[in-house]
């Protein structure tokens, strides 16, 4: 479990990106955390694996504060799958690339070898074993970063912008990649301002503006709430904005679902044309 | 690295900050001759006193300061290595003169540096990019600085990032035996490199998409126009350096010990 | 400032590719092959497609990239402003086909706004005077007056975004083609960047080519829309027919989720009078059934 209470943070320049943030996930969840850039959705995630100490307040991690703990220990649990893999990859092949993190951790050769071929197959990537990843296109690369993290199996997978440059079919293998996370127990977090991919994956959604949790809820009520949604410079999903303006129809304001609003306008309209 | 702050333009508009590159280059190579051509403590102090005004009225005495702090420690340096090498090898001197011409060697070293600091902190990157086009400096060479310049925030930015996301993945950066430290950057130093040229790689494309090279005779939006500030400064760097020339030649300086004896 | 662009809209091709083919130099297969597109003068397009289709690739093509800075084999003929890619000079081509990439950072060389607006045109030649009236008007039509000193590093991605537009529009191109220029932003500055190049389309007549996954804030705008896949065009024709086929979503676009709607709706018997790109056409449209009822 996951426990921020009361968190402030200023970065060395002088901005005050937390601003007394408070927030528990529990084991399992899938947690969006949305809002505009600058609102503090990076910074609070990178207190969660202690890229970040608070300069007020706590954050821990299964009951052990994070400041009592280096990041290469925290990092063994929560795994951080930054939004650029070009800030990640250096190795010669994908292979190599994958088991960095293995080794970093100490694992045995024999497991490293077992874990690695894990992560390739779980993410499509064993043709690519011996190719080196600055060859691979950038979808591809993506999947490498994501594997090398997976591959030491942490508890809670952070994936900071993991929909920038994709295209439907890619962001709905991960919606569906992540489900499958989750299925697995694994608590997944992502900080995103992909409303549509959050109006399709139904996560709780955390909303954050100028350094403060602003609303925090199931994605339904969270991302039909128009005041909420204005207040974090965020927009409403496509078919919640429709339903706001159908609202007066005496439709229900907190469908966000395609399919959803399929059902309810045929109840209503079935065969009136 | 603190004597590298006191180099750092901060942007702030004030006199000095708003004068002609060229003419403050000129005063600042007109100052280093001067410094070399005089052994003896007096005038070097002189040259470091004259110097202070501009810091004031440039604004940047706290910058100007770190410099100072930062170099403190080579000054010391030069210092001591003056006196021994003097007390050691240098003629029979009194202790007082070999102090006072170590002193003079280390003044030279610090008046040099307070002058090249000013004019780096008093010059922003932009304006020094056109002073170096204007002087018919290719302009290939004037662009490839001015877009270093504003790259740094960037890429320390992105130095940053990559240390965070490699340390997510378990990296150790501190301790550690020395080898093991620099294989340890490896991780840090392929996506740095890699991403440059990525970068510099998009920079081109750009560039091509706006007509590089289109024109043999490029324009510029800006023009820098030396003015009466600037004149001024040239006519006293030149009366500095034709006086100093006077007297190093002619004239027999005084040492400081002389004059506090009087 | 007047443009000089010819705001009547002559059905004019302003590009035309025939049998257009391209292998990289160090590519196995064609990144595209035997594309035929013709692309008339004030049309707004939008090209989309999944990834590795070959829309980066060949959106490219129209101002010189390819194949005078990436090298490569390019086949079959691709005209732009009336001059031949093949054996213009980018520099040229430059002047008809403004080019706006992904990233914004990367957009920027100078060390401040108005400087990298006039990047383009200090390297033209052009006249001092002329270079400060024409920034001062790309500044203006790109709603950036207020930020023409700032340093790029200060400014958010939207706003770098908006000095690469700025720099292009200076200028003056009769297209200008944009690579997936929102990637990076979040959803405001995306819209804004949307209706900036709306308004340069409405307003000066310019013909805008517009490479994008996001289709829910585009379509909309778009005169015509471009599918390609695996190296092909595999869909070209107007938006609301493009975007409610079948074919268009079995390729995987992003299909607007109004348009999706419309496609659930008809598919269970009830047909929308039109077919929405928007939320705002959605409300009508099944306001419209509503009154039916």
């Amino acid at each position: 479990m996951i426990k921020v209470e009361d968190v402030y943070f200023s970065y060395p320049n002088g901005v005050q990106a937390l601003k007394g943030v408070s927030l528990e996930i529990q084991d399992g969840e899938f947690v969006a955390i949305m809002g505009q850039n600058g609102a503090g959705k990076t910074t609070l995630v990178k207190h969660i694996n202690g890229l970040l100490k608070p300069a007020r307040g706590r954050v821990l991690v299964d009951d052990v504060e994070t400041a009592k703990m280096s990041v290469a220990t925290l990092a063994r649990k929560v795994g951080f799958v930054f939004q650029n893999p070009d800030h990640q990859l250096f190795s010669e092949t994908v292979e190599e690339e994958i088991s960095f993190g293995l080794r970093n951790f100490g694992f045995e050769e024999k497991t490293i070898k077992e874990r690695v071929d894990w992560a390739l197959n779980l993410l499509d990537l064993t043709e690519y074993r011996g190719v080196s990843p600055f060859m691979l296109s950038g979808g591809e690369r993506k999947r490498v970063a994501l594997a090398s993290v997976l591959a030491w199996d942490p508890k809670i997978v952070i994936l900071d912008e993991p929909t920038i440059g994709q295209d439907s079919q890619q962001k709905e293998r991960l919606r569906q990649f992540i489900t499958q996370l989750n299925r697995q127990e694994k608590t997944v977090i992502i900080v995103t301002h992909d409303i549509e991919f959050v109006a399709e994956c139904k996560p709780r959604v955390v909303l954050m503006a100028l350094g403060k949790i602003v609303a925090q809820g199931g994605a339904e009520k969270i991302l039909t709430d128009p005041d909420l949604v204005s207040q974090a410079s965020v927009v409403l999903p496509e078919i919640a904005q429709i339903f706001l303006k159908l609202a007066d129809l005496g439709f229900p304001r907190e469908v966000i679902d395609v399919y959803e609003a399929g059902r309810l306008l045929l109840e209503r309209f079935g065969e009136a044309t | 690295m603190s004597m590298f702050d006191g180099f750092k333009f901060r942007s702030v508009s004030s006199p000095v900050h708003r004068m002609d590159p060229r003419a403050k280059f000129f005063y600042v190579c007109v100052l280093f001759a001067v410094a070399v051509m005089f052994n003896h403590l007096v005038p070097l102090l002189v040259l470091f006193v004259i110097q202070i005004p501009f810091v004031l009225v440039a604004g940047v005495q706290k910058e100007w300061l770190r410099s100072m702090k930062g170099s403190a420690l080579f000054a010391i340096l030069i210092f001591a290595m003056n006196v021994l090498s003097l007390y050691f090898y240098g003629g029979y001197e009194s202790l007082a003169m070999i102090l006072e011409r170590s002193l003079a060697m280390t003044a030279r070293f610090v008046v040099l540096i307070e002058s090249f600091s000013i004019f780096f902190l008093t010059t922003s990157p932009d304006l020094l990019g056109l002073a170096l086009e204007q002087s018919h400096v290719p302009y290939e060479l004037c662009f490839a600085f001015t877009t270093a310049v504003r790259f740094v925030p960037v890429l320390a930015e992105e130095a940053q990032t990559i240390m965070d996301a490699q340390k997510a993945r378990g990296l150790e950066l501190e301790g550690g035996n020395f080898a093991k430290r620099i294989r340890n950057y490896i991780p840090i130093l392929i996506p740095l490199i890699v991403n440059a040229i990525r970068r510099s790689l998009e920079l081109a494309e750009t560039m091509e998409s706006r007509a590089w090279g289109a024109n043999r005779r490029r324009t510029n939006l800006y023009v820098l126009r030396a003015g009466q500030k600037d004149y001024v400064l040239i006519l006293l760097s030149i009366l500095l350096l034709g006086g100093s020339i006077y007297i190093s030649a002619f004239a027999r300086i005084p040492s400081l010990i002389e004059i506090l004896s009087v | 400032m007047d443009h000089p662009i010819q705001k009547r809209r002559l059905s004019l091709a302003i590009i035309e590719a025939k049998g257009l083919t391209y292998t990289y130099p160090i590519g196995a297969k064609p990144a595209f092959e035997d594309v035929t597109v013709k692309i008339e003068k004030g049309e707004f397009v939008l090209l989309t497609g999944p990834s590795g289709c070959g829309k980066t690739t060949l959106c490219r093509c129209f101002n010189g990239l390819i194949p005078h800075f990436y090298g490569g084999k390019l086949e079959g003929e691709v005209t732009v402003a009336g001059l031949k890619v093949a054996e213009s000079p980018i520099s040229e081509l430059a002047q008809h086909v403004g080019m706006v990439f992904q990233n914004p950072e990367n957009q920027l060389f100078a060390l401040s706004v108005e400087k990298d607006v006039a990047f383009g045109l200090e390297n033209l030649g052009v006249p001092r005077e002329e270079i400060r009236e024409k920034v001062d008007w790309a500044l203006k039509m790109t709603g950036i007056d207020d930020l023409r000193s700032r340093p790029p590093y200060e400014l958010s991605g939207g706003q770098q975004q908006r000095v690469a537009i700025a720099s292009v529009l200076a200028m003056q191109p009769e297209v200008i083609v944009f690579d997936e220029p929102t990637s990076f932003l979040d959803p405001l500055g995306a819209r804004q960047i949307f209706e900036v190049i709306r308004s340069l389309n409405r307003d000066l007549g310019i013909t805008m080519i517009l490479v994008e996954h996001r289709l829910d804030l585009t379509a909309r705008y778009a005169h015509k829309v471009m599918v390609m896949e695996k190296g092909r065009i595999a869909l070209d024709g107007e938006p609301r027919k493009v975007l409610s086929s079948e074919e268009a979503r079995l390729i995987g676009v992003g299909i607007p989720k109004a348009t999706r709607l419309y496609n659930y709706l008809k598919a269970n018997g009830a047909s929308l009078a039109e077919i929405p790109l928007s939320s705002e056409e959605a409300y009508q449209a099944i306001k419209e059934l509503s009154g039916h009822d």
